[in-house]
C-alpha cells in the first residue's frame, strides 16, 4: 500500500480477492483494467445509464460511480459470475429466447439488475419489474421483450410445485 | 422452409449474455498510444492563442497536436463532401469541435493533458436554428459553401401535376408549420477506434457500420490507395446511424500513420452528443383535399438543419423530400427542401434518414382534414393510400404492397371503434421509406470439405440481428445448420464490396447476394458432380439437408468434395452480387428496392392537471413481405417505436445563443426507461410474399422511428382536442395548451 492505494480484499463471482487500488479508482475500472473483467460495460461514466450494473452485496450498483475501495470486505458479482460451470442462468436464456438481445452493450447490467429482483422477490408485478429496472437504459429493444424475459425468468426459477417439498 | 420464418434463436446472444462479446472499446493492442480530445467551449470562435506546455508536462503524455501542427492546408473528410477538417482550423464551428489531440501512454494521462491544455478564444456570433441561419445579416459557418454568401448548403425540389392550378378545386385546405427538434443517437457504447500502421498503410477497428464507406473516406482523406486502408468493423452497441459515417477514424488514421503507433481514440457518452445527432427542421406543408377527403395538391418546404459540417446531412435532405408524398396518391406536388449549415453538432444518418420530421408533418396535416371533413382518421387514409402497383413517386417503382390490409390490421389490434375513457384519445399513422436506391452487395461463401460454411459479408452486426438472418438464408439455400454455418463481417480485407449498414436494406440486398452465392456454390457443385459423371448432363441435383439428390443417387457435399478434390484440401466458392437499379439523371441515383412501410396505433391518456402523457397501448403493424426471424422483425419495430416515443413526448438537444449544448448528458437528455414502456405492446407482420429480398421478404428496422411520433401526437389530439405542431409534446407543453384553452 502507498499514499495513493489501498488494500482491499473481496469476494469476487465468489473467489477471494486482495488487490491495491488507487483511492480514487471507480470499482468499473478496477474490474476493467486491473482484473480484466470486459464484461462490465461502461458508457455514461456518470451513474445514468445503469451499463455498469454490478452487484454488491446482492444489490445493484453503478459500478462506475462506486470507489473500488469502498467494496472491500463484500462480496461482487459481475455479468462473468452469472453463468456457472459454464451453464446459462435461466435469466440469460430467458433474455436469448424472447428476442430481447439486441446490440448487447445494456445487456450484462440488465441481466444483473433482473437478477437482484428475482433474488429478493421472486413472483415481482409489472410495476416491480419496470421499476427494478428504470435504471438501466436500452435503445435497441424498446424494452418490451425485456420485460417479457424478466417474467419468463421469474417462472423458470420458480420452485416447481410439489418438487422437494 | 426449414429455418427461414423460424424464430432462430440470435446466433451473438450466448456471448451478449455472459459478457464475452468484444467491442472495440474493450480492445487494446500492444504499444499503444491513447488519444483524448481538446474540445471548443463555444459554438463559434476564432482560436486565439494555443497553450500546451503543461499538457506536455504531464508524465506519459507523449504529445500534443493542435492544427499547427498538422499538415497544411489540412487534410478534410467527409463522405458527401470533404469539409470536416481533422482538428479545427483557425476557428472552432461547434460546440465540441476537436480543436486539439493528447496522446499518452495510458488513458489516464491523456485525460490530465486535454484538462491541462489552455485555449484561448475569441467568441463570434453562432447561429443555432433555421431562422438564425436565414437571417439577412446571419454569420456564416462556411467562408465558401455552395451558395456563397448564405448559409444554404444545398436545395432539393420536386414536383409533379400543377399545385397551383389545382388549389381552386379543393374543398379544404389545411396548411400549418411543424418544427422537428435536434435529436441524439444515444447509442449505449460510447465511440471508440483503434487504427495502427501497416505496410504502408493503416488498419482500422471501429464500431463502424458502413466499413466500405469508411475506407473510401479515410482514403481520400489521407491520400491513400483504397487497398491500403483495411477497415474491421467490430460488433456496434448501438448505432441507429450515428456510426455510419466516419466520425474519429480518420483523426485516429492520422495519428497511427504519424506516430508509427497504434492508436486509440475513446470518448464518453456526453462526447457523443457532440459527435452525432439527427437533423432537426421546420416543415411548413399545405395540403388540399377534396370534399372526400382525397387528396388533390401538397406544397412542402421543409428546412433541414444541419450542423457544422455536412457529414450524410445534403443526402438525408434529399432524400427525405422525395417521398414527401408519404404513402398517398397526391396527383399535384411540389416540394423544395433545403439543407442549412448551422454552428451545432454535425448531424448525420439516424433510423428514418429524415422522413420522422416529414412524416410528423403530413399525418398531422391528415389528422387534421379527418377531424374538418367529419371522415375517420382510418377512413380517410384508406381513401388516399396508393393500391398495390398504383405508382407513388412518378418514375420510381410502385406500391409493393396492399397497404390498407396493414392499416385496417392495425385498427383493429387498437380496438378503433372501442368506446374510449373521458381523457384518453387514439391515433393512427402510416410511416413509409425507402432504403439506399441502385446499391450493391457483394457476398461470399465457402462451403469446406466437411459440409460447414463460411459466410463473408460487408454487413456489420449493430444489433439488428443481420448475423443470424444472413446465415439463416444460406441455411434455408443449402440445407446446411445453423451451427455449421460462420459468419465473417465487416472486415474490408476478408469480405467484398458492400455500400452500407443503413436503409433497412441489409435483408434484402446483402440477402439477396448471400441466396445468390449460396446457389452459385451449387452450380459449381453440379458441374463437379457432372465431371465426376455422378450426373447426367442436363440434370438438377436436389438440396437437402447438406445432401445433394437426383432421382437414383443421394450424395452429400463432402462425397463430391473427396472425389473431386480429395480428403484435405478444396472448397467452393460461392460469389453473389446484388445490384439495385441504377437510373441515369434519377435524382436519387436509381430505384427504391422495396418501400419500408410501417403502421402504428397508440392508446393514449392525458393528465390535464399536470400534461402528462401516458401510452396506454401501442400497436406495430409492418408490411414486411416476409420474415426471416419473425420475433427478431417484432422486437425490432418495438424498439423503433420506442425510440420514436422518446422523440415524440421527451427528447429534445437544447442550445444557448453562444452555441453550446446545455443538455448533452444522460442525466439532462432523457430517453426512454421500462417506466415509459406502453401499458399494452403488441406487433404484427403482413406476409403476402411480395418483397424484393430473399424468400419475398422487405426491409425492416427504421420502421417505428419513422411515425411513432405521429401515432403519438394524433392520440395526444384525440384526447386534448388540441393539435401539436411542435415536437416534443412534453407535459409542459400539454399543460400549457390546455390551460389556454380554459382562459
Amino acid at each position: 500500500m502507498t499514499a495513493d492505494t489501498f488494500d482491499i480484499t473481496f469476494t469476487l463471482n465468489g473467489l477471494r480477492k486482495s488487490i491495491a487500488v488507487r483511492t480514487d479508482a471507480m470499482l468499473a475500472e478496477v474490474l476493467r483494467e486491473n482484473l480484466g473483467l470486459l464484461g462490465t460495460k461502461v458508457s455514461c461514466n456518470e451513474g445514468e445509464c445503469g451499463a455498469c450494473t454490478v452487484l454488491i452485496d446482492g444489490r445493484t450498483a453503478n459500478s462506475c460511480i462506486v470507489l473500488a475501495l469502498e467494496v472491500d470486505g463484500c462480496a461482487v458479482t459481475t455479468i462473468e459470475g452469472v453463468a456457472v460451470g459454464g451453464v446459462l442462468h435461466p435469466i440469460q436464456e430467458s433474455f436469448i429466447e424472447e428476442g430481447a438481445v439486441h446490440c448487447g452493450y445494456c445487456t450484462p447490467g440488465m441481466i444483473l439488475s433482473t437478477k437482484a429482483l428475482l433474488d429478493h422477490n421472486p413472483d415481482p408485478t409489472t410495476g416491480e419489474v419496470r421499476k427494478a429496472l428504470e435504471g438501466n437504459l436500452c435503445r435497441c429493444t424498446g424494452y418490451n421483450r425485456i420485460l417479457k424475459a424478466v417474467s419468463r425468468a421469474a417462472e423458470k426459477l420458480r420452485p416447481t410445485p410439489g418438487a422437494g417439498e | 422452409m426449414n429455418i427461414v420464418g423460424k424464430n432462430v434463436l440470435r446466433a451473438d446472444a450466448a456471448q451478449k449474455v455472459t459478457g464475452t462479446h468484444e467491442f472495440a472499446i474493450d480492445g487494446k493492442v500492444p504499444g499503444m498510444l491513447w488519444a483524448r480530445i481538446v474540445r471548443a467551449p463555444l459554438g463559434h470562435a476564432r482560436i486565439v492563442t494555443a497553450d500546451t506546455a503543461a499538457a506536455r508536462a504531464v508524465p506519459g503524455v507523449v504529445s500534443v497536436l493542435t492544427a499547427a501542427d498538422l499538415p497544411t492546408p489540412m487534410p478534410l473528410y467527409g463522405s458527401v463532401i470533404a469539409d470536416q477538417p481533422l482538428l479545427a482550423v483557425g476557428k472552432c464551428r461547434y460546440y465540441g469541435e476537436p480543436v486539439a489531440v493528447v496522446l499518452a501512454d495510458s488513458d489516464e494521462a491523456a485525460s490530465l493533458g486535454v484538462a491541462r491544455t489552455r485555449i484561448d478564444y475569441e467568441e463570434l456570433p453562432a447561429v443555432v436554428t433555421v431562422a438564425d441561419a436565414l437571417a439577412a445579416d446571419a454569420p456564416l459557418v462556411h467562408d465558401a459553401t455552395t451558395a456563397p454568401g448564405s448559409n444554404v448548403h444545398k436545395q432539393y425540389e420536386y414536383a409533379w401535376g400543377d399545385v397551383e392550378a389545382a388549389e381552386p378545386a379543393c374543398h379544404t385546405i389545411v396548411e400549418n408549420t411543424y418544427t422537428f427538434p435536434m435529436i441524439h443517437h444515444f447509442a449505449l457504447e460510447p465511440f471508440s477506434v483503434i487504427a495502427w500502421p501497416e505496410a504502408g498503410g493503416v488498419q482500422i477497428k471501429s464500431p463502424v457500420q458502413h466499413p466500405f464507406l469508411l475506407r473510401r473516406v479515410v482514403a481520400e482523406c489521407l491520400k491513400l490507395e483504397l487497398s491500403k486502408v483495411r477497415v474491421m468493423a467490430t460488433s456496434i452497441g448501438g448505432g441507429f446511424g450515428s456510426k455510419g459515417y466516419a466520425k474519429y477514424e480518420p483523426l485516429a488514421a492520422y495519428l497511427a500513420m504519424r506516430t508509427g503507433r497504434p492508436v486509440k481514440i475513446s470518448t464518453s457518452l456526453d462526447d457523443a452528443f457532440v459527435t452525432a445527432r439527427r437533423l432537426s427542421a421546420t416543415v411548413h406543408m399545405k395540403t388540399g383535399f377534396d370534399r372526400d377527403g382525397r387528396i388533390l395538391l401538397q406544397k412542402v418546404d421543409a428546412d433541414y438543419l444541419m450542423g457544422a459540417y455536412a457529414d450524410a446531412a445534403p443526402r438525408i435532405t434529399q432524400k427525405a423530400s422525395y417521398v414527401s408524398c408519404g404513402p398517398y396518391r397526391i396527383p399535384n406536388l411540389k416540394t423544395v427542401a433545403r439543407a442549412i449549415y448551422s454552428n451545432t453538432t454535425p448531424s448525420t444518418a439516424a433510423r428514418g434518414f429524415g422522413m420522422p420530421p416529414l412524416n410528423f408533418a403530413l399525418e398531422t396535416q391528415m389528422q387534421m382534414a379527418a377531424k374538418s371533413l367529419g371522415i375517420d382518421p382510418v377512413e380517410i387514409r384508406l381513401r388516399n393510400l396508393v393500391k398495390r402497383g398504383e405508382q407513388l413517386v412518378p418514375g420510381d417503382i410502385p406500391a409493393d404492397g396492399e397497404w390498407s390490409e396493414g392499416l385496417r390490421r392495425c385498427a383493429d389490434m387498437i380496438g378503433w371503434n372501442d368506446p374510449l375513457p373521458p381523457g384518453t384519445g387514439r391515433g393512427i399513422s402510416i410511416g413509409i421509406k425507402n432504403p439506399i436506391p441502385g446499391s450493391v452487395s457483394n457476398a461470399l461463401v465457402k462451403l469446406h470439405a466437411d459440409n460447414s460454411l463460411t459466410v463473408a459479408v460487408g454487413t456489420s452486426e449493430m444489433g439488428q440481428g443481420a448475423c443470424t438472418v444472413l446465415a439463416q438464408i444460406a441455411s434455408e439455400e443449402l440445407g446446411i445448420p445453423m451451427d455449421r454455418i460462420t459468419m465473417i463481417m465487416g472486415d474490408t480485407a476478408a469480405v467484398p464490396f458492400d455500400v452500407a449498414t443503413a436503409g433497412s436494406r441489409s435483408t434484402v440486398t446483402m440477402g439477396n447476394a448471400v441466396q445468390s452465392a449460396c446457389k452459385d456454390v451449387v452450380r459449381q457443385l453440379e458441374e463437379m458432380a457432372k465431371e465426376l459423371g455422378l450426373i447426367a448432363p442436363g440434370e438438377k441435383l436436389q438440396i437437402n439437408g447438406g445432401m445433394m439428390s437426383d432421382r437414383q443417387n443421394s450424395l452429400s457435399f463432402n462425397d463430391i468434395f473427396t472425389r473431386y478434390f480429395s480428403k484435405t484440401q478444396g472448397e467452393v466458392v460461392g460469389r453473389g452480387l446484388y445490384k439495385g437499379e441504377v437510373v441515369a439523371g434519377h435524382p436519387l441515383g436509381g430505384l427504391s428496392d422495396f418501400w419500408e412501410v410501417i403502421f402504428i396505433a397508440v392508446k393514449a391518456k392525458v393528465d390535464p392537471a399536470t400534461g402528462k402523457v401516458s401510452i396506454l397501448k401501442m400497436i406495430n403493424v409492418s408490411d414486411i413481405g416476409k420474415a426471416i426471424n419473425p420475433l427478431h422483425c417484432k422486437s425490432q419495430e418495438e424498439g423503433g417505436a420506442m425510440m420514436g416515443l422518446g422523440h415524440a413526448l421527451m427528447e429534445q438537444m437544447i442550445y444557448d445563443q453562444k452555441g453550446r449544448l446545455r443538455n448533452g448528458s444522460p442525466l439532462d437528455y432523457r430517453i426512454p426507461t421500462t417506466m415509459d414502456v406502453p401499458w399494452e405492446m403488441d406487433s404484427s407482420l403482413v406476409e403476402n410474399q411480395d418483397g424484393a429480398g430473399p424468400f419475398g421478404a422487405k426491409g425492416i428496422g427504421e420502421s417505428g422511428a419513422i411515425t411513432a411520433g405521429a401515432a403519438i401526437a394524433a392520440a395526444v389530439s384525440d384526447a386534448t382536442g388540441v393539435f401539436f405542431k411542435d415536437l416534443p409534446i412534453t407535459s409542459e407543453r400539454v399543460w400549457a395548451a390546455l390551460s389556454a384553452e380554459k382562459v
